[in-house]
């Protein structure tokens, strides 16, 4: 069943920068979808018009059959709710304590008055402390966010989405700040918890490497064109080379070894 | 001939000092003979004061709390009044740069007002004693912290409200979630800077009549009692230094 | 939808647990602190709010300012402005043997090192307003005493920042100076003033811009300057001429601000 279709979907920013140009595709329910493409390309914009923390100029963009680009402000805040996001920079209230920013994930579930007065129920607790412990950093609930490793910080970034409950996950280059082996163990992460829970994931990235060990389906954008689509098991560095307009070099793989240490740091 | 420019410059900057120097002792009167009759005669104020009148130890300390109290409930007056101005006039938060150039100005013309002339015109109008003091030090310190803050406010990670806007958060839980935990911890810090400096002002608001120990040396300057100045001076000497020490401790711990 | 194990309510009760009891403990603390200070001044927002008309108008009585009183102000704001530099000036002289008795590179010997620190540390804990009050009551009234007062206050504070700065020094060209059999004050000429001229000089102008300030209220406790009018003014209830003189004073300290930036840019 399709759970994301895009339908010539454009983006064109101030100053008369096309972001995104005419691009349709469909996501099925379930799915674990790699967006490639060099830096700039529109990953981050196609990404962003789904939740549309970036609007759509033109086109149509349906979740579950709906279209969301008609949303009013409190339709659209239900519909983020319901989408997960993941980022490059983990985007986590250092100071805060881990299971504060989980429970940041539960904000859009609760009523105001209660996250106002820091009163959360019992069972959005629960959801929380559960997320964390999936990503297995349960016992780090009380540390502040900023006295953990970066790979530690980016799943304290997957729990928040996963306390949302989501649909669908997006996560905006999620390995791009950490090194190889634990790239290996938060891509390892997102998959599993696409294949266990059944939820949509969208991830960004340009490590190539990557892109074809962890993706099911590899899309790749060159200057906010969809270039290719197609299952990861049809491409190879041709293919990369066509999306990326150049040849690949070392700096387009991640490498590093894949079996991660399961705690670092 | 060849100028050595560097020296010339020198020379003229050190003539120019100087000639500042000459008119001023000129205008004030003061010449070298005053100044050596006057260090030594800071001397004899100070042997005056010992040994300090042991006496007054329990009245000065009860005013010195006093002091302590004033710049509690001020400092506190002056973050609560801050808060709300320190997210007005922090530019790049979306608030409107006419508003934003508003407040500043705002602060910067309560920076620049005096604490003590504020005090003589509370003493003025809610007659003498500590509540005066509180509302000169309450109103006197908006200006600093509002400023110090909106620079924090300016310098936050914008990360955490985008994710939780992403999430679908309305406004008042961005603001509560991803904005005020970054900020809470530096605010408290600059609001303790602000009471250790707002304690020193509490001691002197009692020359005018604002409460605390200031009252006691009022009192006793004008009668030349300089044992019980002593006495003062030594226990403003010691709870000031505790409370920085204090205060500079808990500041580091909080930020 | 997750299907991860479910966590016990006795663990969320643990995570959470420990955050409330540091939450109260801090916040007895806090309510103490505040009952106690709230009921030693007699705190009432009644009263607060009751007074605010007569604050404001006693506010009210300064408009408009009069203007023709500014002719009789030059002589107090020339003054002011002669208090704040020659206390700055003093200051900056005396400041230099102090700086180097309180700095630990230049001073090996542990008790005469202690002994300025801790000088300074006390006579930093005493306002510059509560010097001069002390200073007219010992010497008697006059800028002369608000200057000594500047003169002690500008030594002690210019002596910290200037010796926390000399602390930090890097000792390379102490090295190399020694190193051609330099004595302790070749060095000192050679090897510290350079790396340490800019921050003394910089801290030097940050508190001249204080003391202008300051001296800007001297006169409300007799020692000189702008203020003696002031005091005079209030007590006669002259609201519209102290208006004019606040107003002065105002333009005065942007004036020194400006020029001691521009001062800045030059010499540092």
């Amino acid at each position: 069943m399709e759970i994301l279709e895009f339908e010539n979907v454009s983006v064109v920013y101030p100053g008369n920068v096309e972001a995104l140009k005419k691009v349709s595709l469909t996501i099925k329910e379930g799915e674990f979808v790699v967006i490639v493409g060099l830096s700039g390309a529109g990953k981050s914009t196609l990404l962003r018009t789904v939740n549309r923390l970036v609007e759509p100029t033109e086109g149509i963009i349906r979740i579950g059959g709906r279209d969301i680009t008609k949303l009013n402000k409190k339709e659209l805040k239900k519909m983020r709710a319901q989408i997960g996001m993941i980022f490059q920079n983990f985007n986590l209230v250092n100071r805060s304590r881990v299971v504060r920013n989980v429970l940041a994930g539960r904000l859009s579930y609760v009523p105001t008055w209660r996250t106002m007065l820091g009163m959360f129920p019992l069972k959005d607790k629960e959801i929380a402390l559960s997320a964390l412990e999936r990503v297995r950093i349960g016992e780090k609930a009380n540390v502040r966010a900023d006295h953990l490793s970066g790979g530690q910080q980016q799943r304290v970034g997957i729990a928040r989405a996963l306390a949302q409950q989501p649909q669908i996950i997006l996560a905006d280059e999620p390995v791009a700040s950490l090194d190889p082996p634990t790239s290996h163990a938060v891509m390892k992460d997102l998959r599993r918890i696409n294949k266990e829970d059944n939820i949509t994931t969208l991830v960004n990235l340009h490590f190539i490497d990557l892109a074809q060990e962890y993706g099911e389906r590899i899309i790749g954008l060159r200057d906010g064109e969809l270039v290719f689509d197609g299952p990861a098991s049809e491409v190879d560095e041709g293919v990369f080379e066509e999306i990326y307009g150049r040849s690949i070099t070392d700096d387009d793989l991640r490498g590093g070894t894949q079996v991660a240490p399961r705690e670092e740091g | 001939m060849k100028i050595n420019w560097q020296l010339f410059r020198r020379i003229v900057n050190l003539a120019v000092i100087l000639g500042v120097i000459i008119w001023s002792m000129e205008g004030m009167n003061i010449n070298l003979e005053r100044i050596a009759r006057g260090i030594p005669s800071i001397g004899n104020i100070i042997k005056l004061m010992f040994p300090p009148d042991m006496d007054f130890f329990s009245r000065s300390l009860s005013a010195m709390m006093e002091s302590i109290q004033i710049a509690v409930i001020g400092t506190t007056i002056a973050a609560i009044l801050a808060f709300p101005i320190s997210f007005l006039s922090a530019a790049k938060i979306g608030v409107p740069f006419s508003v934003v150039f508003l407040a500043k100005q705002i602060l910067n013309a309560i920076r620049t007002f005096p604490e003590l002339i504020l005090g003589i015109f509370f003493v003025a109008s809610y007659g003498p004693g500590p509540l005066a003091g509180v509302m000169a030090i309450g109103i006197n310190s908006i200006g600093m912290l509002g400023k110090l803050n909106s620079e924090i406010v300016e310098t936050i990670d914008r990360g955490p409200i985008e994710a939780l806007e992403a999430s679908g958060s309305n406004r008042a839980e961005v603001f509560l979630y991803a904005i005020f935990p970054q900020v809470l911890p530096q605010f408290l810090a600059t609001a303790l800077y602000r009471f250790e400096l707002n304690l020193r002002a509490a001691t002197v608001l009692g020359l005018v009549g604002a409460g605390g120990i200031g009252v006691i040396l009022l009192q006793s300057l004008q009668f030349r009692r300089w044992p019980v100045v002593g006495m003062s001076l030594l226990i403003i000497i010691v709870v000031v230094t505790i409370i920085d020490y204090t205060s500079a401790y808990i500041r580091k711990r909080i930020t | 939808m997750p299907q991860g194990k479910k966590v016990k309510a006795q663990k969320v009760a643990r995570v959470f647990w420990v955050d409330r009891l540091k939450k109260l403990g801090a916040l007895v603390i806090i309510a103490f602190i505040y009952i106690w200070s709230a009921r030693g001044v007699g705190f009432s927002l009644l009263e607060i709010i009751r007074e605010l008309p007569s604050f404001f108008s006693l506010l009210g009585e300064m408009i408009p300012p009069n203007w023709a009183y500014s002719r009789r102000l030059i002589a107090p704001l020339v003054e002011t402005i002669q208090i704040a530099i020659l206390g700055s000036f003093f200051g900056a002289i005396l400041t230099i043997p102090l700086t180097l008795l309180a700095a630990n590179n230049v001073t090996r010997n542990k008790y005469i090192y202690f002994f300025a620190k801790g000088l300074m540390n006390i006579f930093r804990t005493i306002p510059e307003l509560l010097y001069a009050a002390i200073l007219v009551a010992g010497i008697g009234l006059g800028a002369f005493s608000g200057m000594l007062a500047i003169t002690i206050f500008s030594t002690v504070v210019i002596a910290k920042l200037t010796s926390e700065s000399l602390e930090a020094i890097s000792y390379g060209p102490l090295e190399a100076l020694q190193a051609v059999g330099g004595n302790k004050l070749q060095m000192i000429r050679y090897a510290v003033v350079p790396q340490i001229l800019p921050a003394y000089t910089s801290y030097s102008l940050y508190v001249f811009e204080i003391n202008i300030r300051v001296s800007t209220v001297l006169g409300l406790v007799g020692a000189g300057g702008i203020g003696v009018p002031l005091q005079t003014s209030l007590n006669l209830f002259r609201y519209q001429n102290a208006s004019m003189i606040i107003l002065v004073t105002f333009i005065l300290v942007m004036a020194i601000d400006y020029a001691s930036t521009k001062l800045r840019e030059v010499l540092v």
